[in-house]
């Protein structure tokens, strides 16, 4: 049998951003959550839980990584080093 | 299948470099099929490992001394089934299926370790493999942190953190025991005598008699050999033993103050490929109780799917 994986991510405490932790199999999402719980916060890691189904995600692929963000390779000035600042001005 | 515009050699040379270079492997990643192989090998050997050391251990559970005792117990258990799950998930990246796992466990061509198809016999063995059985698991899974395959690193960092409780309640459950009544003392030093020898078995063969090393040291899955991380858990364990004075059955076991190492007798080596090739005590018990177990799931399974078919025709 062929349950669907679920990708898990958990917010470790409130003001934090959720994380990926890992995947399960489950039948659904209610029960990938109370697989999550079971599985991943065994010792309070975690105030929330996300499950999402793999299929579910759109990734962009590695192999094309060079040519999919060369867009912003040839604009430092999106940096702040970018710009040289005499030494004597303070606070920038 | 991703078409690759580059030939199989350059592809090789650029996964090297990029091992070589500390970075990760991930699961989208080209790689040689045989470091692919060689890590669904290994990770499913290790969660094999994970699910049957369930075994001894929870054959102790209803007899646990006292109330604290058996959660400890439980927790631990229900860890080593978490850990099981982390590493199939680990080794389900790589393209391969959990039910091809465990019909290949089942069918006998996966492995599991060997130390655990040896018996508890008694309730200090289950303080014995706290200590020793999950202390050198840690030395090893500590090097594995490093290993170049992200989603087996990733697991083993998270097993690490957990797999630290299991070896402090296995040695603080000893403190008792070996300052106990003579009997208490007996038991435990009766449960170091047969299983440290077991233990020093977990680290493999020797580095020249190992079949998977050198290809595994330079593709960086293994990161430090089987003969150096055995040194590293005798040298921190010796210690140890002396704080429970329990003595370590190995008359050849000495300070070598030249080396800075402890030397260590020779390991019974027939004893170990006898239980790798399915001859131990209770080789034949813990597979016949993983494939029940999974046989009496099946109508959970049935369930399920019953469950999940009728959801989606309403």
């Amino acid at each position: 049998m062929k349950l669907p994986l679920y990708e898990v991510f958990v917010r470790s405490k409130r003001g934090l951003d959720h994380r990926h932790v890992g995947s399960l199999h489950a039948e659904d999402g209610g029960q990938a959550l109370k697989l999550a719980r079971d599985c991943y916060t065994r010792r309070g890691e975690g105030v929330s839980i996300w499950v999402v189904r793999s299929g579910d995600i759109v990734a962009s692929q590695e192999e094309d990584a060079a040519s999919f963000f060369d867009p912003s390779d040839d604009k430092p000035y999106r940096h702040a080093t970018f710009y040289r600042l005499p030494p004597e001005v303070k606070n920038l | 299948m991703t078409e690759y515009r580059l030939s199989d050699g350059e592809l090789e040379a650029a996964f090297q470099q990029r091992v070589d270079e500390e970075r990760k492997i991930e699961p989208k990643d080209w790689m040689p099929e045989a470091y692919r192989k060689n890590l669904i090998r290994q990770i499913s050997q290790h969660a094999h490992s994970e699910v049957i050391g369930m075994q001894p251990e929870g054959n102790w559970i209803t007899r646990a001394p006292t109330l604290k005792r058996k959660m400890i117990l439980l927790a631990k258990v229900q860890d080593e089934a978490g850990h099981g799950l982390y590493l199939y998930g680990a080794a389900e990246t790589l393209g391969v299926t959990r039910e091809e796992m465990i019909q290949a466990l089942h069918e006998g061509r996966a492995k599991y370790a060997s130390i655990f198809n040896y018996p508890t016999l008694t309730w200090a063995d289950v303080g014995v493999i706290g200590w020793l059985v999950d202390s050198a698991a840690i030395v090893n899974q500590i090097s594995l942190q490093r290993t170049s395959y992200g989603p087996y690193s990733r697991a083993m960092i998270r097993i690490c953190k957990e797999e630290s409780f299991h070896q402090r309640q296995g040695f603080e459950m000893l403190m008792p025991l070996a300052s106990g009544s003579p009997e208490q003392k007996a038991m435990a030093q009766d449960a170091m005598d047969r299983w440290w020898w077991p233990t020093l078995m977990m680290f493999g063969p020797h580095d020249s008699d190992s079949m998977h090393s050198a290809k595994s040291m330079q593709w960086k899955i293994k990161r430090r050999s089987n003969d150096e991380l055995r040194q590293d858990f005798v040298d921190q364990t010796v210690p140890q033993a002396e704080y429970l004075d329990l003595a370590i059955p190995d008359p050849d076991l000495k300070w070598n103050e030249e080396r800075g190492h402890y030397d260590f007798g020779e390991i019974d080596w027939d004893e170990f490929w006898a239980v790798v090739s399915g001859d131990g005590l209770c080789n034949r018990e813990r597979l016949d109780r993983h494939g029940e177990a999974h046989r009496e799931g099946e109508w959970v399974r049935e369930a399920m799917r019953a469950y999940e078919e009728k959801r989606q025709s309403t």
